[in-house]
């Protein structure tokens, strides 16, 4: 397994990864575990991963953000973590009266073999208000990514509390990582469909909280309880994303009869129909999605977004010049990068590099279902990091970058504009504001790359034109 | 603000308020947390429970072991590579979050701004990551063609039973340059307190010492546990150049590790941060005989304090003379802004709770603008920076601190400095004072509130109660606190700002405490019903 003792090569064969393209499992478990409503999530593990993780999606969501930890010491590493867990609990509960507890499990707990299941079942029978509900994911950092511990942590509530009953007219919306911005742009879709839409799950108000009056120790907003355990009985599941968690990297798919998601549970266990669509940016994908709405709620879509879709291909029109033929390096988590290529090539931005920090080994395969002009001249690297994306960029020298704060330094470096969309953005105010999907979301995110592409060009102009 | 207080003559005793906060908590944690909670009375030795494990569930600021090695002591170092032996996050969170500076000269190697990391998957967790960690190190000596690699071991690192000190051996050998390893895994410690130490101790063994290089000033000083956030350093050594001061090397803001190994050869060490790097100042004086004193650039009256300790410990006129000189032109400077700004933000009430010396350095600052300090608390720190180094003696050693070694250093014959050993000794005699730290404690007033690793419920509590100007702390605090409608300054990475240090620094915090005490942004967060109308003048009916 490890023959390999000689030095590798740049570009060939990496071992270390400098600068990575990716984030750590229970950071994502914590973004979804914050979508639902009263949880506090629980970092199974050495404080620094609450305090890292908090540090990290605090500086990108701009709001108070709070995440436990089991705060192991050494002696919790030799004799495991339950003394520690249930403390942890206890305080908890009895600080923030929270309905849910979100656990997700670190490197650490794992690697000790620490099983928290069985920690919940000694703490049913001990002096718990018996109102608290736990969760548990199982999220090391070695496998996978972050957007691996946010599907994991999504199907753990998922399957908690779902609850499989007759058939209503309601639906599930499983939107995978995205802004908060964005949950709030496709509630306001849904609704406008007449839909009732458990969003699974829904961290718009959590995560990007107005002032308050009075401190709010858990913020409010989320999907309540009541709507997943409703979740089971619903008409169907859309759920955005392809690649997801199903990737080879996953610790679960070596047991293929469990199952990934929360939609293909919902599906699996209690019959929900799955509908699963990349994500909906640019018009061929934000139509797919149309098109389901109208299905599932018999209702022709409203005008609001026929004039939006088509002010949105006014747009195309009148901007295709300055985009058409123009090289995008694209990157950033797998199903964004599948749905920034769909939408990059239906403008004729030329996608020279799709890269990853994710090693699902499904990128190449979506990215040539949604990109299917010019999907095989994409060079699609999975397991990517920054300096191999700086590398590749310096050979081969593309117009824009695309994706989020940490490429900022290549791009300074190549003296070339980056859109910043995605996770994490802290060096801008407003990250969690970006809109990316749907047709209005398409639309800024279009004007936005436009108007750097003749920004750059204009700033680089002898002549300094100012008409275009 | 609503009801705005008045402690012109003294802060109220908390203590009621101390228990309520108390009460919240089941009775073993309140127990501990009372003895972490200290009604100050700066005329009494008080004891506070200080550097022990927090409690979990309780939302801590603190981080961990490795945050205190990697990020903290050697991540503003910028010629040594810093590969993390781990799954992937404890890199990527490391990766220039605090807002270091450096200034690496055209062509001189800067690492800081690469996250190194062996991303350990599922199969290095199984069957180890050894080999991975080797391929790594030859990778980045082929890519990069460092002088030096200094390997970080995670969590999982220790458990899996990696050897990163053996592997850093043996890479050694085959590439021959310097490679070592830290046993920093995040759970260690209770605190990034223990990786500091570790961090202070592997420097020591493997860097320090191994140039002699030839003097190159009349006064050589070392500075330690100054971390250049925000330009701090930069300020401060234009100071020192301007005065005649040869800085040799700084621990670690804007420094290399080329020049930590020639760093024996100053012949004074001077420490700002005395929780992160004492342990190097201790080991430098016994190795080497190198006195230390312990100095603080922040504040611009500390700063002229600092510069002359400096000058009567090398007792020479010349150089007594350029302080001297600097200190009158740069205090006049300072002094033109602090009169506009201090009759602004007098009487405001400030909070402080970050780090294991910031806490009590700025209260320099605010000192200098008439802002009063209600309550302020460490999030790392130990007993002696709370109540002085005197207490160590009788600081009782638990399992957590026994775990980190303790290096027993031994006299350098060659390289002892026998000179500055007697001038220590003759400085002694006429009281100038050395190895001396009196902590925070004896500088706060009467019954203002002094909070060990304060939590989230507390900070709740403090702003409700004391209805502060200003919280300082960090990025994890910011929002809460804004949430309150109080401004929060990030002592730990500026919020962009900074320098704060030295005179230009005590300027720049000034003008920034003028725009954050009195920008009317507060008015808009603040809901109409919270106010409470404070009568302005008289009113008076004249018939």
């Amino acid at each position: 397994m490890f023959e390999t003792n000689k030095v590798l090569h740049k570009g060939t064969d990496y071992k270390a990864t400098q600068n990575a393209c990716k984030l750590c499992s229970p950071l994502g478990a914590s973004v979804a575990y914050k979508g639902f409503e009263g949880c506090v999530p629980l970092i199974h593990g050495s404080q620094g991963c609450a305090t890292y993780i908090r540090r990290y999606l605090i500086s990108h969501y701009k709001e108070p953000i709070d995440i436990a930890s089991s705060n192991f010491t050494q002696d919790s590493t030799i004799f495991g973590g339950d003394r520690n867990f249930k403390l942890a609990a206890q305080n908890i509960i009895n600080q923030y009266k929270p309905k849910i507890i979100g656990i997700s499990t670190t490197c650490l707990s794992e690697t000790i073999g620490d099983d928290v299941t069985l920690f919940l079942h000694e703490l049913k029978s001990e002096d718990f208000d018996g109102k608290t509900e736990f969760v548990v994911a199982s999220t090391p950092s070695y496998q996978g990514t972050h957007i691996d511990g946010f599907h994991e942590a999504v199907a753990s509530v998922v399957r908690k509390f779902a609850k499989k009953a007759a058939p209503g007219n309601h639906i599930n919306l499983f939107p995978g990582f995205i802004s908060t911005e964005d949950i709030r742009l496709l509630k306001e879709i849904v609704a406008d469909f007449g839909l009732e839409t458990a969003i699974l799950p829904d961290y718009s108000e959590s995560l990007d909280n107005p002032v308050w009056d009075t401190y709010k120790r858990i913020p409010e907003g989320g999907t309540t309880i009541e709507e997943v355990e409703k979740s089971g009985s619903a008409k169907a599941s859309i759920e955005f994303g392809t690649v997801l968690n199903l990737g080879k990297l996953s610790g679960r798919v070596k047991n293929l009869n469990v199952t990934k998601t929360g939609a293909q549970y919902l599906e699996k266990q209690m019959d929900v129909p799955l509908v699963r669509l990349p994500m909906p940016i640019g018009i061929t994908q934000t139509d797919s999605f149309f098109e389901e709405l109208e299905k599932l709620s018999g209702k022709k879509t409203p005008e609001k977004y026929t004039k939006q879709r088509g002010r949105l291909i006014d747009a195309y029109v009148d901007a295709h010049k300055y985009v058409f033929g123009k090289k995008a390096v694209v990157y950033g988590e797998e199903d964004f990068v599948v749905g920034m290529c769909a939408f990059l090539d239906e403008i004729g931005i030329e996608i020279a590099l799709a890269a990853s920090g994710g090693e699902s080994g499904l990128l190449e395969q979506e990215i040539l279902k949604y990109c299917p002009e010019n999907g095989n001249k994409i060079t699609v690297r999975e397991g990517y990091d920054f300096e191999s994306i700086k590398e590749w960029c310096q050979s081969n020298k593309p117009d824009i970058l695309i994706g989020h704060s940490k490429g900022y330094y290549i791009a300074r470096e190549l003296g070339i504009p980056i859109i910043r969309v995605g996770f994490p953005i802290h060096d801008r105010i407003g990250g969690q504001r970006i809109k990316h999907l749907g047709y209005a979301g398409t639309q800024e995110l279009f004007d936005k790359i436009v108007n750097a592409l003749i920004e750059y060009k204009q700033d680089s102009s002898p002549v300094g034109y100012k008409y275009m | 603000m609503p009801n705005k207080k008045n402690y012109i003559n003294g802060l109220p005793d908390p203590s009621e308020f101390k228990e309520e906060m108390l009460k919240k908590y089941p009775r073993k944690v309140a127990k501990k947390r009372d003895k972490a909670m200290i009604i100050n009375d700066p005329a009494e030795g008080q004891e506070i429970l200080a550097n022990v494990r927090t409690i979990p569930g309780i939302i801590t600021q603190r981080g961990c072991t490795y945050a205190g090695c990697k990020g903290v002591v050697l991540g503003p170092t910028r010629d040594i590579i810093n590969l993390v032996h781990g799954p992937i996050g404890c890199s990527f969170y490391a990766w220039l979050t605090r807002r270091n500076q450096t200034r690496a000269e055209k062509g001189d190697p800067n690492f800081m701004t690469y996250a190194f990391s062996t991303d350990m998957q599922d199969e290095n967790i199984v069957f180890g990551g050894e080999e991975k960690l080797k391929n790594a190190i030859r990778e980045a000596f082929e890519i990069f063609n460092p002088s030096s690699i200094g390997i970080f071991s995670t969590c999982p690192v220790g458990l899996i039973g990696d050897d990163v000190h053996s592997v850093a051996r043996e890479m050694k050998a085959e590439l021959g340059i310097n490679i070592f390893g830290f046993s920093c895994e995040g759970y260690r410690g209770v605190s990034q307190s223990a990786g500091h130490h570790i961090a202070n101790n592997g420097i020591f063994k493997h860097v320090v010492g191994n140039t002699d290089r030839p003097r190159t000033g009349k006064f050589q000083v070392n500075l330690l546990g100054e971390y250049n956030i925000g330009g701090d350093a930069f300020e401060i050594e234009r100071i020192f150049e301007e005065c005649g001061l040869t800085l040799l090397s700084t621990y670690s803001g804007n420094s290399t590790v080329e020049s930590f190994a020639y760093s024996h050869t100053a012949d004074l060490n001077m420490v700002m941060c005395h929780r992160s790097i004492n342990y190097i100042a201790e080991m430098m004086e016994e190795k080497y005989g190198i006195p230390w004193i312990k100095v603080n650039f922040i504040g611009a009256d500390a700063t002229a304090k600092t510069l002359r300790k400096i000058a009567d410990y090398f007792g020479d006129k010349e150089l007594s003379e350029k302080v001297e000189v600097v200190i009158a032109r740069e205090s006049a400077k300072v002094k033109a802004v602090a009169d506009l700004v201090k009759p602004k933000v007098e009487g405001k009430l400030a909070m402080m709770f970050v780090g294991g010396s910031r806490a009590h350095h700025y209260q320099e600052l605010f000192t200098e603008l008439g802002v009063r300090v209600v309550s302020a608390g460490y999030e790392f720190a130990h007993r002696d920076d709370y109540e002085g180094r005197e207490v160590i003696p009788n600081i009782k050693i638990d399992a957590d601190t026994r775990n980190i070694e303790d290096l027993s250093v031994t006299k350098d014959d060659e390289n002892y400095r026998d000179d500055l050993v007697a001038k220590k000794a003759q400085l002694e005699e006429s009281g100038y004072e050395f190895r001396d730290y009196k902590g925070m404690m004896p500088d706060m007033s009467k019954n203002s509130l002094v909070i060990d690793d304060v939590n989230h419920w507390e900070t709740e509590k403090l702003i409700e109660f004391y209805k502060p100007d200003i919280f300082c702390a960090g990025i994890k605090e910011k929002y809460v606190v804004q949430k309150y409608g109080i401004p929060l300054k990030q002592l730990h990475s500026y919020d962009y700002g900074g320098p704060y240090a030295a005179f230009g620094g005590a300027i720049n915090f000034y003008k920034e405490m003028e725009r954050m005490l009195g920008t009317d942004i507060w008015k808009l967060v603040d809901a109409p019903w919270k106010h409470e109308p404070e009568i302005v003048g008289s009113v008076t009916y004249d018939s």
